[in-house]
């Protein structure tokens, strides 16, 4: 039988890409669909996804919780569990479409929730804290059950299909979002399992990537001591949870986590902090190809490995950013652009909400000149 | 007692159509196994022969052909020729067998049991002659939060460095060799617990400096003359027991850099006496810190014993900035056979321990491992570091760059080779100046071998396969191996 | 140049001796031929004192005495400035080996001619002696004495 993702690690190649309104104004997810469907061919319908941020205002101060299931037994069970940790104040199906393309889809829940004061009190944990160790706790501990994404104002849409197909699915062309991120997928051997698809996420963070990081297993180890469970075997989980890590738990601006990842060679470091990011957070350099779109409310970030062994493209028009595996997916969609150019390896692309100093709000400042480069 | 029933180990063979009579031989074999007589005969002694084939090498004509003497016990599963012969040995002497170099028994090697990832098709491969490929490495503590002080930590440009080895045990030529060696490639030797001697303080930056239970040369000149400071607890060739140079050994210049008689035995107890616990060697730890003002990291080395974990994690909670761990096949100069062959464990298994506990305990930033005792190659090397180590020591390996032949007779301090003797005309025989560059070599061939590795497994920085186990199959592993070492097996 | 010795890494095994009869008489490097078929005979000394040893090699000096007092002008000078027998020249009178400050200079074996150290001339590459010395003790240096 073949084993699942999370059961062994599966290798993959991939397309991905973002289109962001950088004065927070909504836009339907017919424009991302229409530019990750130009790289059709860097996928090969094994996975597909989408992040989309800003699309429920309304519940602005909830976690919105989105689950998959493997059955309704699994979903009786994980809501137990939820309810004993969350205040929820709505819950209900995830809109589909039915449509030929998309088979084997599990059950799909999204749930509008918020910590319960006593279970925080008795955890002794900050609000974020907590959410993210349930999470982890779904994923790894309750079978047939997992977590798509756990933001506020955001939602992860993936499944096993083309991404144009899962945008379909989802009908993400309902949705208004002034940030999209997407993904298509190209595993090497996998069943297709909707929770291995991408983008990736924990709390506001998403994850999108193309590569096959060679120190994973060197990354995951040091994420394991600080308590992250790593339960896909993903490159992509691992990429995701350093982020968290670097930027929530140690207070790392996104200049100097992108010094930790995609670390600068010793012989052009040209600070003495450089050096000690690099010593200290030496596990987490991210090692080998990979082009990655890290995604929050604020705004996003996108990066190669520091050789730059995987494509990516940036260009912006007006209010818009957009990021993309190819020019093609970018012209498609915005065929006259102001500026179109390809970062260096380990060079980021920092794209900010006119109103936000970073991408978490608590970092250090030190991000104003994002602002240009974007 | 008259009759020795001990025959030889080896037969000396000579090809009388090669040899020239020359004499080589029998002024290069310090055992006098060679004999020419005045008419021109050469006689053979071949039981003083230790099998370190030094006339064999020298020989213009390759006229020696050194074998195993040919004498069969009748076959014997169980008692096998060398029981017989140790028998012989002490039912004739009375004593504890002596010997020296590291563990030989066919105990399993975990290193010939690991297989070494590479990339292909998914991930590409990386060519280290085109794309920088970094193996700069830092040992210390390395807790310190953005913003922090540092703490004092070594930096290798190459995550090999040279074991202890103490002037005595070696000879001053071999500890000048690996002193150069080390400078020359940015990694350090260590002084092993025999003082420091005058001739090497100008390699001061390259060196480590050993405190071990005897105390040999410690003092606050001889602290301050290092990078870093090593506390010895025990070694890998012989963990519990203390060390014994031979007062043959102890030559007036020996006995100086001791400071100790000349002539005399240099006895290290077996444990530390002012260590009896893990607090004793945290009090020992912050002493040696301050009396080199906090600037140089502490390395605490320990052999590979049954509870390492335990005691690995105990050594970092009391202050040691670098462990050292020292596997069961670690060499020595002198060691009871009994003791050497018999006690500690696999070096691999140790680390692949140490490191996920130490993980587990969130302890591991505030501490580098290194792994030594039976690192044979690159191979070895870049699995080690796979499963956990930040870097390795190398004894056996250095000594063999620079001639040894591991005939194990170190303690007799007759070595031919020059390395394991005080002796000053047999320490002529290692020049420094060709062992420095052999022992270059060795780091160079070892650097270009791990780099290409490295390579191959799309890797460019040594970080990221440090403790990169997804890099390592288990081949011929049963279960619960693999789940020690924390790998899976080749295929799974 | 000359071959230099230093007598701190000199084991005193006398490889450079077998090879260096080996480098001459024709034998063209091979040990075995030379010493089998021939009667091979070392240029340079080795000499061995109070467990100290050291070579006795020609200085090609400068001004050399052997040149000055050869008979036949069979001691000569070549443009590198390597002081050799013309064997063909030699009568053998031996007052080379008289003159020679450094008493490297010695008669044949048959006593027919003299022969001394020749850097090996005659074979392509490092005299013999330096390239076969197994502890780096002998080295080709480029300065020469005066005698």
């Amino acid at each position: 039988m073949l084993k699942l993702e999370g059961d062994i690690r599966i290798p993959s190649g991939c397309a991905i890409a973002a289109v962001m309104n950088r004065s927070a104004e909504r836009f339907d997810g017919h424009t991302i669909i229409a530019s990750i469907a130009t790289m059709h061919k860097r996928s090969n319908g094994l996975g597909g996804g989408f992040a989309a941020y800003g699309i429920y205002p309304e519940y602005r101060d909830y976690y919105a919780l989105h689950v998959f299931y493997d059955d309704d037994g699994a979903r009786q069970m994980c809501e137990r569990y939820l309810q004993h940790h969350f205040r929820i104040k709505d819950r209900e199906p995830v809109p589909v479409r039915r449509t030929r393309k998309i088979t084997d889809a599990p059950l799909i829940w999204r749930y509008f929730a918020v910590p319960r004061e006593d279970r925080l009190y008795r955890e002794q944990l900050g609000e974020e804290d907590f959410v993210a160790r349930v999470m982890m706790t779904i994923n790894s501990d309750l079978r047939g059950a997992f977590v798509a994404s756990s933001g506020k104002d955001m939602a992860a849409f993936k499944g096993v299909g083309y991404p144009e197909d899962i945008g379909e699915f989802f009908r993400l062309e309902e949705y208004q979002a002034y940030l999209w991120t997407a993904h298509g997928r190209f595993p090497t051997n996998t069943p297709g399992w909707w929770g291995g698809a991408h983008p990736f996420t924990l709390l506001n963070w998403s994850v999108v990537h193309n590569g096959e990081i060679s120190s994973y297993s060197t990354n995951r180890r040091y994420l394991e001591m600080y308590g992250y469970k790593i339960s896909l075997q993903t490159d992509t989980e691992v990429i995701a949870y350093a982020f968290d890590f670097l930027m929530r738990q140690q207070g790392l601006s996104l200049e100097d986590t992108i010094d930790v990842i995609a670390a600068p060679f010793w012989s052009n470091l040209e600070q003495e902090k450089q050096a000690h990011l690099r010593r200290k957070y030496a596990g987490l350099l991210l090692n080998g190809p990979f082009s990655i779109i890290v995604a929050t409310n604020n705004g996003l970030m996108a990066v190669n490995d520091r050789i730059k062994l995987r494509p990516l493209v940036a260009a912006t028009r007006d209010e818009f950013l957009y990021v993309a595996s190819e020019e093609s997916a970018i012209r498609a969609v915005a065929p006259v652009l102001d500026r179109v150019w390809s970062p260096g390896g380990g060079e980021p692309i920092i794209g900010l909400l006119y109103n936000k100093k970073g991408l978490l709000e608590a970092s250090p400042v030190g991000l104003q000149t994002d602002a240009q480069s974007a | 007692m008259t009759l020795s029933m001990l025959t030889p180990a080896f037969t000396v063979g000579r090809n009388e159509e090669r040899c020239i009579r020359c004499g080589v031989c029998v002024n290069q074999c310090i055992n006098e196994v060679h004999h020419l007589d005045e008419d021109g005969f050469m006689w053979v002694t071949d039981k003083n022969c230790v099998g370190c084939h030094r006339c064999a090498v020298l020989c213009p004509t390759q006229a020696l052909a050194i074998t195993e003497f040919p004498l069969a016990f009748r076959p014997n599963n169980y008692w096998s020729s060398a029981s017989l012969r140790e028998i012989y040995a002490q039912a004739e002497t009375g004593g504890v067998l002596l010997t020296g170099m590291g563990n030989p028994r066919p105990y399993r090697s975990y290193f010939d049991h690991l297989l070494l990832n590479a990339s292909q098709v998914t991930n590409p491969s990386i060519d280290p002659l085109r794309e920088p490929m970094e193996l700069t490495t830092y040992l210390g503590n390395q807790a310190a939060m953005l913003g922090e002080r540092e703490k004092p930590l070594l930096k290798l440009e190459v995550p090999v460095m040279f074991s202890a080895m103490s002037y005595g045990a070696v000879s001053l030529n071999v500890q000048k060799s690996l002193a150069r060696a080390a400078r020359e490639m940015a990694t350090f030797w260590n002084t092993g617990e025999g003082g420091l001697h005058s001739d090497l303080k100008e390699y001061a930056d390259s060196t480590i400096v050993q405190v071990a239970s005897g105390r040999f040369g410690v003092t606050p000149d001889y602290l301050n003359n290092a990078a870093a400071v090593e506390i010895k607890i025990g070694q890998g060739a012989k963990p519990g027991i203390g060390g014994h140079l031979p007062a043959e050994k102890v030559s007036a210049d020996v006995a100086k850099t001791r400071m100790i008689p000349a002539w005399s035995d240099a006895i290290s107890p077996a444990p530390h006496h002012d260590i009896y616990s893990i607090e004793d060697l945290a009090q020992l730890i912050e002493t040696l810190k301050v009396a080199t003002n906090y600037q140089k990291p502490v390395s605490v080395k320990v052999a590979a014993v049954h509870n390492i974990s335990a005691i690995a994690s105990g050594m970092v909670r009391a202050g040691a900035d670098i462990v050292a761990i020292d596997g069961f096949r670690g060499a020595t100069g002198a060691a009871p056979m009994r003791i050497r062959d018999n006690i500690g464990i696999p070096i691999e298994m140790a680390i692949a321990q140490v490191d996920q506990r130490l993980r587990d305990e969130g302890i591991r930033q505030s501490v580098s491992l290194v792994a030594a005792g039976g690192i044979r190659n690159s191979a070895d090397v870049v699995k080690i570091l796979a499963l956990g180590a930040d870097a390795v020591y190398i004894g056996t390996a250095a000594l063999i760059a620079l001639g040894c032949h591991l005939c194990q007779t170190c303690f007799t301090g007759r070595c031919n080779w020059g390395i394991a003797t005080t002796d000053r005309q047999l320490s002529k025989r290692l020049n420094p100046e060709i062992g420095a560059i052999r022992a270059i070599n060795l780091l160079k061939a070892w650097e270009h071998e791990i780099k290409e590795m490295m390579g191959g497994m799309g890797i460019n920085a040594v970080d990221s396969l440090r403790g990169n186990r997804l890099m390592l199959k288990g081949i011929g592993l049963e279960q619960h191996e693999l789940e020690l070492l924390g790998v899976t097996a080749a295929g799974d | 140049m000359k071959v230099q010795n230093n007598s701190e890494y000199c084991l005193g095994c006398g490889l450079c001796q077998v090879y260096c009869a080996a480098a001459h008489d024709g034998y063209n490097g091979n040990v075995i031929k030379a010493f089998k078929k021939g009667t091979p005979q070392a240029r340079a000394g080795l000499i061995k004192k109070n467990h100290e040893s050291w070579i006795n090699t020609c200085r090609h000096c400068q001004d050399a005495p052997c040149i000055n007092a050869c008979i036949t002008g069979a001691l000569q000078k070549d443009e590198k400035g390597t002081v050799f027998i013309d064997s063909q020249r030699c009568v053998g009178c031996f007052t080379c080996v008289m003159v020679c400050p450094f008493g490297h200079i010695q008669p044949s074996r048959d006593s027919s001619r003299a022969i001394k150290c020749d850097l090996c001339r005659g074979l392509s590459g490092t005299p013999a002696c330096v390239a076969f010395c197994p502890n780096g003790a002998l080295r080709l240096a480029e300065e020469v004495d005066r005698p």
